[in-house]
């Protein structure tokens, strides 16, 4: 895996490339976290070129929403494949997270 | 990573998270001859493989990189079927919380056994719970027809 960080206004949004899986959630985690300790508060997380989260990725992406809310922020997501959308629906963690269909849509309002 | 003599496939991989997503790979490139199709065996038996090694890995192995954890697969006409076997005493599968329900539904782990159901067609434990079997069949009425009662 490998993830692309831009700024677009005042929201930070990350590409995740490849796979989000439990042998490299670790490092997804450890980005946000130090923008959050940098003050960032507004996330999204597109997953346009990601072909796979495993059950150690989607628990990653709760743990930093419930963080990023304790911080007054709010993360959302975007670009899941049909694939990744059952994965959540399966879990029901699109109940938990906004889901957005595209990047721009994510960005939307925020 | 060894490929034993015994059954269609057997592997035998260390404790390391990290290869997970390679022997997984490996698997699946040896199972193109069934008639489960590509996107179920990439979703469905990907799924499944993965969270049972992750699970044997972490839980049963404890991490602990002396243990290995052994792959055996079957690969038939109409189904395809993995066993995962760690060395760990084992667990109670009956113990896992659902996930789904609104007082674990912010917990960052326990999705792994619930997918795993939700995804194949059959889920087996042995009686200490340190061996699963998965089982994939062609004939599921849609690419996500699941429901392993195990």
């Amino acid at each position: 895996m490998s993830f692309q960080v831009s700024k677009v206004n005042d929201v930070t949004v990350i590409e995740v490339e490849g796979q989000l899986i439990v042998g490299n959630r670790n490092e997804l985690k450890k980005e946000v976290l130090e923008k959050i300790e940098l003050g960032e508060q507004t996330f999204v997380i597109d997953f346009a070129n990601t072909a796979y989260i495993d059950s150690s990725g989607l628990g990653v992406l709760v743990s930093l929403s419930k963080k990023i809310r304790e911080h007054g922020g709010e993360l959302r997501l975007s670009s899941l494949s049909e694939d990744l959308r059952t994965l959540f629906e399966l879990t029901k963690l699109d109940t938990l997270f906004k889901i957005a269909e595209d990047r721009e849509q994510a960005l939307e309002g925020f | 990573m060894s490929e034993l003599t015994g059954g269609d496939l057997v592997l035998e991989i260390p404790t390391d998270i990290h290869s997970i997503s390679g022997a997984v790979d490996y698997v699946l490139s040896r199972c193109s001859a069934s008639e489960v199709s590509a996107r179920k065996l990439n979703l469905n038996f990907r799924v499944g493989l993965t969270e049972a090694l992750t699970n044997a890995m972490m839980y049963g192995n404890d991490h602990d990189p002396s243990k290995s954890v052994v792959i055996e697969v079957v690969m038939g006409r109409d189904h395809v079927q993995a066993t995962v076997r760690d060395q760990g005493s084992g667990f109670d599968p009956r113990s896992v919380p659902d996930p789904t329900l609104p007082e674990n539904l912010t917990r960052s782990y326990g999705r792994g056994l619930f997918l795993m159901r939700e995804l194949l067609d059959e889920l087996w434990f042995n009686d200490c719970g340190n061996e699963v079997t998965l089982i994939l069949r062609a004939e599921s009425c849609s690419t996500f027809e699941g429901g392993a009662s195990a």
